[in-house]
């Protein structure tokens, strides 16, 4: 089937079409449906199950369910612990939530790259449809700008406007070159997002570029690449969502703390 | 990089999955954690107080057995003191009461003795009467020889 549709369009528009969001909308309104619509869907295909498990739980002897997510709050907590000193009811959550949806989301990339266009197309349509949320960089920047705006939150509240402003002016180099620490400050800030969001990106948009490179081989060599880099990739998926997870509490532990 | 309106849903949905996370994941399953803790904190003391109990209860088993033991073996003296006692008791009753049945039957015998003594002296005063009848032929005056007779009869 979508043999045909290389063998139709050229390997150049095959990528392009696979690598195209279903969006609706012009221009800076423009919303990507599929990031959406997936990203959502796996966002509740772990929030169910763990507000059910927190519905039902009990101190006594836990469930398969609790068990699971008991496992994984405990995995969280631990975590923020390790680096965060402070009170971990807000960050311990959040990071779970940063790592099971980015785990799911990037999950999506060992999804074969032409399932969804394939039935798409044996039932006649030919939509644009990019399962992978984390290649598109809204869905990242999507949590990491946040990530941000809790960054300033915390710092504004821990060390207040005052310390927060001096923090600003005088690190690292002193008062007397407050210019340059300012502008420094201002791009460290920045950088933090920005690397966030595009590590992240970068290495879901690579990997699932590679694995259309594959998918253009012929059906027979596809086994030999395909599976290494699926193999590789599985090390990838969790890794990238655990980074993410990681700086994230360091990033805000960094705010909560003075220097 | 076409960053669009699609940021300020993923914002939206971000913000909807932490605030469900914080507020209606974590505190539950954090509070039965940390009661599970408790509990099996409770319960290891318990089983520890346990054993320390059982520990005791063993002890005073063992002193209630010793001086039970002891109380019985007491029991037991008393008991074949008493055993000893009663039978000595019986053995000099039943001594005095042969003594008494035997001097009884003596003094019985003592008596009848001295009547049939009695009965005798009188019989043989009356054979030695005949006798002596016989002898001389004729009758003897018993009231003329009465005195004979008494002194005859007491010499028996």
């Amino acid at each position: 089937m979508i043999r045909i549709n290389v063998a139709e369009s050229g390997p150049t528009s095959y990528i392009k079409h696979h690598l195209t969001n279903l969006q609706v909308g012009e221009g800076f309104w423009t919303f990507h449906l599929d990031t959406m619509i997936v990203s959502f869907a796996l966002g509740l295909l772990f929030l169910v199950p763990f507000v059910i498990a927190a519905r039902r739980v009990t101190a006594g002897v836990p469930g398969p369910l609790q068990n699971f997510v008991e496992w994984m709050v405990q995995f969280a907590d631990n975590t923020v612990a390790e680096s965060f000193h402070g009170k971990r009811d807000f960050i311990a959550p959040l990071a779970l939530t940063i790592f099971v949806w980015i785990l799911l989301m990037n999950f999506m990339d060992l999804i074969p790259v032409d399932l969804v266009a394939g039935v798409a197309s044996w039932f006649g349509y030919d939509p644009y449809f990019k399962i992978v949320p984390t290649t598109d960089v809204n869905a990242t920047f999507g949590m990491s700008l946040p990530v941000l705006a809790l960054i300033l939150i915390y710092s504004i509240r821990f060390k207040g406007v005052g310390g927060f402003t001096k923090e600003m002016l005088t690190h690292p180099f002193g008062p007397w070159l407050f210019p340059a620490n300012l502008i420094l400050n201002i791009v460290e800030l920045l950088a933090k997002p920005v690397s966030l969001a595009l590590r992240l990106f970068g290495n879901l948009y690579a990997a699932e570029l590679i694995f259309l490179l594959i998918a253009l081989l012929p059906w027979y060599m596809q086994w030999m690449l395909g599976g290494p880099w699926a193999l590789f990739h599985i090390i990838v998926v969790p890794l990238q969502a655990f980074i993410f997870m990681m700086l994230t509490i360091v990033y805000l532990s960094m705010a909560h703390d003075t220097h | 990089m076409n960053l669009n309106a699609t940021l300020f849903g993923q914002f939206i949905t971000f913000g909807i999955f932490v605030y469900v996370m914080v507020k209606f994941v974590w505190p539950p399953i954090m509070t039965a954690m940390r009661d599970r803790q408790q509990k099996i904190a409770d319960g290891l003391a318990a089983a520890e107080k346990g054993v320390h109990d059982l520990e005791q209860a063993q002890q005073k088993a063992t002193e209630i057995n010793t001086s039970a033991r002891e109380q019985a073996a007491d029991i037991i003296g008393q008991a074949n003191k008493r055993g000893t006692g009663i039978v000595e008791e019986a053995k000099t009753q039943a001594r005095s009461e042969h003594d008494r049945i035997v001097d009884a039957a003596q003094a019985e015998i003592e008596q009848e003795r001295g009547r049939v003594r009695e009965a005798l002296r009188a019989e043989i005063a009356t054979i030695a009467v005949a006798g002596a009848g016989k002898i001389l032929e004729r009758e003897i005056d018993a009231k003329a020889h009465d005195e004979l007779l008494e002194k005859l009869a007491a010499q028996l």
